[in-house]
């Protein structure tokens, strides 16, 4: 019995928080948000050389063959460091979308592209969780038609696009009748956007159907809260160092119970949160009669507990935590965006609730 | 991550299972402590190796060697007929593992075979009215006069006092030295003269506390365990094992599906409870918290059989945890019921029957005994994040 991570699995996690340490700063993370990094192509394809983009693909086809444990440990570092790398879709969902959906030629032609960094893949699956306004994209002949929003991964060099029947397809950038909106949010480390899509020629996974839109959920959404409980350790890790050297009244603040009982309840309440996220990703692999029900109890959990650490954490900085000197606001919002893709916390709770 | 136990331990849950299905007819319905069922069931369970498992035969016990994926099992099985794995209480859960560890091999001998077997009865002597959250603050005295200590004062909350036999006590025996370093651990009888045992019934309005009087206790000279002035140091080599007693996550897991069961059977205007969405969102809540509680102490589990310190703080958070998200659970339970969430003690109403007010409040109670939430929260911070205490005051 051994509940956590292996020795490959701590050697992923120290060589991935080594190199994000390094190439992740604060500084580059504030040139992506301004828009002075195009597509942080350096650093994805430093990531990729690490394995991050062949993490979950089969050897077979170039990748690494590792689980749904790996990626979150992934997911985790990139969070911790606001990375501006795509992740969730192109090296999670995509990869899996195509080996358990798509046929044998779409997985040679796609799995080792994607597997090198030389192809990033976005996906279009907002709608599976929950279709804001008219969102919704139906398929027909080949062709594509409607709108898919909140497209993870965006501005990649391709999309897996669910269909509201369950289909899944992949579709050219450049496809004819494809329109594309980015969408400017708060949190300015990971690009979305809108999909729009006018009889536009796509080609479809020959064996999606709503249970692999599920599967895919599940998936996307351990990630996600991985990376709440990556950023959300960093932000009690600043709170705990800057309080430590901020004095006031003669002392450093870590003296006082109030600020201390503040860092003691974030730590109190992202402990149990990592080895829930631990548990959710080995759940995906490894005991499929519990995976949904962990995935949504994961996601709703992680982001009520990093938004709670978030505003703590904010709050131990006091004035300079408002601030954007520090540049903690990064983390705030990173917690904040994850918090509502593919599920917000009620409506998790909810889907949670029809597994009781 | 590898959640399987392996063959040989599944086999040993087979054996525990087979084992209830065989004995639980025997196992004892009543509370009282002196009932001969209670010490029977306990006989039968230690020449199983069901409990007291690491104690050495030649002090009464199973003299397996230690294993914690055994008692882990043993635990679980257990409580999932819901069981109980044997008698509990502060001599066998605190004084027995001291003992072992720092006690004489004349103490041993005489102390830890009657213990476990139920035959005698502890209670513990530490807070007084004046060293609750500051327990090192303790003022009972016990001076040395010939072969005897002669003990003084008053202590509080002293479970099972008016049951116990005798008592383990933290007593200052060196009033000059340091607070921490004025202490020492003394045993003695409960018949001697000069103790007088009060009531003190608790907001359940059970009696389980006492106060605990001392005037002119004499008790002989080598009943104390360790050395003179090492008393704090013998206090708290289990101190630590009290507190995550306290907070079981697999009793949350119960407790949990006990709320889900009333809420399918309660109905308001024809409405099953459990089809209300505020009341679902509220319960998801807590499933979530439940689980996440389970997993950590998954984890703390792997972490004790690897013997890593890695999870460190992952240990030490588990009172707060667990004892506030049980409050919450309890607490639910009786807004289910509504007006019917009132009744108390109450054994006609069948929804009752899960003591959902009793155990709201006892949690309440657990939330500030054995060390508060504001000194969890201080230990983690100290402990586990490293930030510095809290500056003492200047002596006037």
């Amino acid at each position: 019995m051994e509940f956590g991570l292996s020795e490959e699995q701590r050697l992923l996690q120290d060589s991935l928080t080594g190199y994000l340490g390094e190439h992740a700063t604060l500084d580059h993370v504030r040139r992506f948000a301004d828009g002075k990094d195009g597509r942080a192509r350096e650093l994805a394809q430093g990531l990729a050389e690490l394995g991050v983009t062949a993490l979950t693909i089969d050897e077979t086809y170039g990748g690494v063959g590792l689980g749904a444990l790996d990626a979150c440990v992934v997911a985790e570092a990139l969070g911790y460091h606001v990375a501006p790398v795509p992740f969730v879709a192109s090296s999670v969902v995509v990869p899996r979308a195509l080996q358990i959906a798509g046929s044998n030629a779409q997985q040679r032609e796609w799995l080792p592209k994607i597997a090198t960094g030389e192809v990033v893949i976005g996906a279009a699956l907002s709608e599976s969780a929950g279709a804001r306004g008219d969102a919704g994209v139906r398929a027909s002949g080949g062709k594509l038609s409607g709108t898919s929003r909140f497209v993870l991964d965006y501005e990649a060099d391709a999309y897996l696009v669910g269909d509201v029947s369950g289909g899944l397809h992949l579709v050219a950038v450049d496809a004819h009748g494809i329109k594309q909106k980015r969408f400017e949010t708060v949190d300015r480390t990971r690009p979305i956007g809108e999909l729009v899509f006018d009889d536009t020629p796509a080609e479809a996974l020959p064996k999606a159907d709503k249970t692999v839109h599920a599967t895919l959920l599940d998936h996307a959404r351990v990630v996600l809260a991985a990376d709440t409980v990556g950023a959300a350790q960093a932000m009690l890790d600043k709170a705990v160092a800057y309080a430590k050297e901020r004095q006031q009244f003669g002392r450093v603040i870590a003296s006082f119970q109030a600020v201390k009982h503040m860092c003691a309840e974030m730590a109190a309440e992202l402990e149990p949160t990592r080895a829930f996220a631990w548990y959710a990703a080995h759940a995906l692999d490894e005991i499929p009669d519990e995976a949904k029900r962990t995935a949504c109890h994961l996601k709703a959990h992680a982001s009520e507990v990093g938004q709670f650490v978030a505003r703590t954490a904010t709050e131990v900085h006091g004035g300079m935590g408002f601030t954007d000197l520090l540049g903690l606001h990064y983390w705030f919002k990173r917690i904040g965006f994850n918090r509502q893709l593919l599920g917000s916390p009620e409506r998790l709770r909810e889907e949670a609730a029809s597994c009781l | 991550m590898d959640l399987s136990f392996g063959p040989e331990y599944e086999h040993f849950r087979g054996e525990v299972r087979q084992f209830i299905d065989d004995h639980r007819h025997l196992a004892p319905t009543l509370s009282d402590l002196r009932h001969k069922s209670l010490l029977d069931w306990q006989r039968l369970l230690i020449d199983k190796g069901y409990t007291a498992r690491s104690v050495p035969k030649e002090y009464g016990g199973a003299g397996q060697t230690p294993d914690i994926l055994k008692s882990h099992i043993i635990g679980e099985e257990f409580s999932r007929a819901r069981l109980s794995t044997g008698l509990g209480g502060q001599g066998i859960s605190m004084l027995v593992p001291t003992l072992l560890a720092l006690g004489s091999q004349a103490q041993k001998q005489r102390f830890i075979a009657p213990t476990i077997s139920g035959e005698m009865i502890w209670c513990q002597g530490y807070s007084e009215p004046g060293a609750g959250s500051d327990l090192a603050n303790l003022s009972t005295s016990a001076i040395l006069d010939g072969d005897e200590w002669v003990v003084n004062g008053q202590k509080i909350w002293t479970s099972t006092a008016h049951m116990a036999d005798w008592i383990f006590c933290l007593v200052r025996t060196e009033p000059d030295a340091p607070k921490h370093k004025g202490i020492s651990f003394l045993l003695f009888d409960m018949k001697t003269p000069g103790i007088e045992v009060r009531p003190l019934v608790d907001m359940t309005m059970n009696h389980n506390f006492n106060e605990v009087f001392f005037t002119d206790v004499r008790v002989p000279k080598d009943q104390i365990v360790g050395e003179r002035g090492d008393g704090w140091k013998v206090a708290n080599t289990i101190l630590m094992n009290e507190r995550d007693t306290l907070a079981d996550p697999n009793q949350a897991q119960s407790r949990l599906n006990g709320l889900i069961e009333l809420m399918k059977n309660e109905t308001v205007d024809g409405v099953r409870i459990i089809d209300k969405p505020e009341f679902r969102d509220r319960l998801m809540r807590l499933q979530g918290r439940v689980l996440a509680n389970r997993f950590n102490d998954l984890r703390n589990l792997s972490n004790r059989l690897s013997g890593t310190m890695d999870g460190l703080l992952a240990q030490m958070i588990v009172k707060l945890q667990g004892t506030e998200l049980r409050h919450e659970l309890e607490a639910m339970a009786i807004d289910v019921l509504g007006e019917t969430g009132l009744a108390y003690n109450d054994g006609a109403q069948p929804r009752d029957l899960g003591g959902w007010q009793f155990q709201y409040m006892f949690f309440l109670g657990l939330i500030i005994g054995g060390g508060t939430s504001q000194i969890q929260k201080n230990i983690i911070s100290e402990r586990g994040l490293g930030m510095p205490r809290e500056p003492r005051p200047q002596a006037a």
